[in-house]
């Protein structure tokens, strides 16, 4: 018999404690401050915004202080702050094609209208530790250069133009938000991409990579990677004027991919999209891949039973809030359920133990 | 016309830097009476993007809005939506908002509005320029068996 018992407060409040004080460190060491995270981490800083869904670098900042820079952790901080905010409304539509480009490549077309420009990248870099870092103060100053301030176009807009790649047309319907109304599968291609824009980046690159190795037909080339800021336009309600309310970075990435053509269609390429907050090219690539991969049944492709194809796997798992909250809630006291586990096992061997003496 | 440009000044002031705006703001000392029509509240805004950047919508996550709304007088109305959690940035830019329908609108034209233009434009002009200057000039070399 288990009776229910109270108590552990005063253990909570002093490993909270505890807590607080290692979150300080060594106080013979500076307390970080917000703007540090924020201006010197901002590809942490970036991370917890896209999976927070939320985008505010100051708040982003704190959650990664708060957490001790544990990101699952901060970015549950920011989902949380999310919901107590009041929806003012929607923005209007994006034009990513408006971008005020930081960077900008192709790795399917080597000269482009808009040129490739590679931006601050860690590609090219020999990935060795540099311990100049190690010491103060040290850093680069980035070069300039005169420039021609012209709108850069979608590669892939060039390919359009030859009807060798599919188009992405507007069906006129509007998208259900996810966060607002329970998600019932199939899914519209609108409610997948927002389920990947605020999933998990390592699970996206898992999928994205087994989707490489063969686990879904899908060789994809990187059509185009764009990372800059982006206007909102939002209509203020009192006014009706439409007004550009944020700025907002954000990276894209359009894949290409192979398509056999079917009776229907006839032979040409297909895209996958990815569009994440701040500057995390590896998520948008790996989401463009993933968002491809589950589109095999409106090109009519044969469905390999993989993971990356099956849209009620991939959205139900993709999100690292749900996913950590119900994996971590098991380490919770469940002495009530195992109580009537271990009943259940000693009652088992007991019938056991005596159909035995039988015997 | 008025809309157009009310339009220019609202985005100006939605997309400053806080600091700089509060800074131009309290360096020009005014004393402004005006009433709550309603105090700034913290809230967001769903942002949309565009499957394949060209098809339906989609919502891709929200981004921190300030708004709040105030009159001078019974004729004049300022609102402040701007980006992020800063209260006084968002009364600043209602406060600027109602102003600019008024006789005293030169002056915050001149000190907050053009000086807030030219700030973004400078941010602007840095990006490209740093850009620019990463730009991939390709070139072929010829090999000997092609001689």
């Amino acid at each position: 018999m288990y009776v229910s018992v109270k108590g552990g407060e005063k253990a909570i409040n002093n490993a909270h404690s505890w807590l607080s004080e290692l979150r300080r460190g060594d106080v013979n060491i500076a307390e970080l401050n917000i703007k540090q995270i924020s201006e010197q981490l901002t590809l942490s800083v970036d991370r917890v915004m896209s999976e927070g869904s939320l985008y505010d670098k100051d708040l982003s900042a704190l959650a990664i202080k708060q957490s001790r820079g544990d990101l699952i952790e901060a970015i549950f901080l920011m989902r949380a702050y999310r919901t107590t905010l009041p929806r003012i409304g929607s923005s209007k539509p994006i034009e990513t094609s408006k971008m005020l480009c930081l960077r900008r490549i192709s790795a399917t077309f080597k000269d482009i209208p808009g040129k490739q420009k590679l931006g601050p990248t860690f590609d090219y870099t020999h990935r060795l530790l540099d311990f100049k870092l190690l010491a103060d103060g040290e850093y680069e100053k980035a070069k300039i250069e005169k420039y021609d301030d012209k709108e850069i176009p979608h590669v892939l807009s060039f390919l359009n133009k030859e009807g060798l790649i599919q188009r992405e047309i507007p069906s006129g319907k509007t998208s259900k938000d996810i966060t607002r109304n329970p998600i019932y599968f199939p899914l519209t291609r609108s409610e997948r991409l927002q389920s990947l824009s605020r999933g998990d980046e390592g699970f996206l690159l898992g999928l994205a990579y087994s989707t490489q190795r063969g686990y879904a037909r899908n060789h994809a080339f990187v059509g185009e990677l764009r990372t800059g800021y982006v206007e909102i336009q939002f209509e203020i309600p009192e006014l009706g004027i439409e007004i550009n309310i944020a700025d907002v970075m954000f990276t894209e990435c359009e894949s290409v991919n192979q398509f056999k053509g079917s009776k229907k269609i006839p032979a040409q390429f297909t895209r996958g999209y990815g569009l994440v907050f701040g500057q995390l090219e590896r998520k948008a690539i790996s989401m463009a891949l993933v968002d491809r991969s589950m589109r095999w049944k409106e090109f009519g492709e044969e469905y390999l039973g993989v993971a990356a194809q099956d849209e009620e796997f991939v959205i139900s798992h993709c999100d690292n809030i749900q996913a950590t909250g119900f994996l971590e809630h098991i380490k919770l006291p469940h002495y009530v359920d195992f109580q009537a586990e271990l009943d259940l096992v000693r009652k088992i061997r007991e019938e056991y133990k005596k159909n035995e003496q039988r015997t | 016309m008025q809309n157009e440009s009310r339009k220019q000044w609202l985005s100006s002031l939605a997309t400053a830097d806080e600091n700089y705006l509060i800074s131009l703001w309290d360096n020009l000392n005014m004393k402004i009476e005006y009433n709550w029509l309603r105090e700034p509240e913290i809230g967001s805004v769903m942002v949309q993007g565009k499957v394949g950047a060209t098809g339906d919508n989609f919502n891709v996550g929200e981004v921190t809005i300030t708004r709040c709304s105030l009159n001078l007088d019974k004729k004049i109305q300022g609102h402040g939506y701007v980006q992020g959690r800063n209260k006084y940035k968002s009364k600043i830019a209602a406060l600027c908002d109602a102003l600019m329908q008024t006789e005293k609108k030169e002056i915050i034209k001149r000190n907050i509005i053009d000086k807030l233009v030219k700030y973004k434009n400078n941010k602007r002009n840095e990006i490209l320029s740093k850009t620019e200057a990463t730009k991939v000039d390709f070139f072929t070399l010829v090999r000997g068996e092609d001689k």
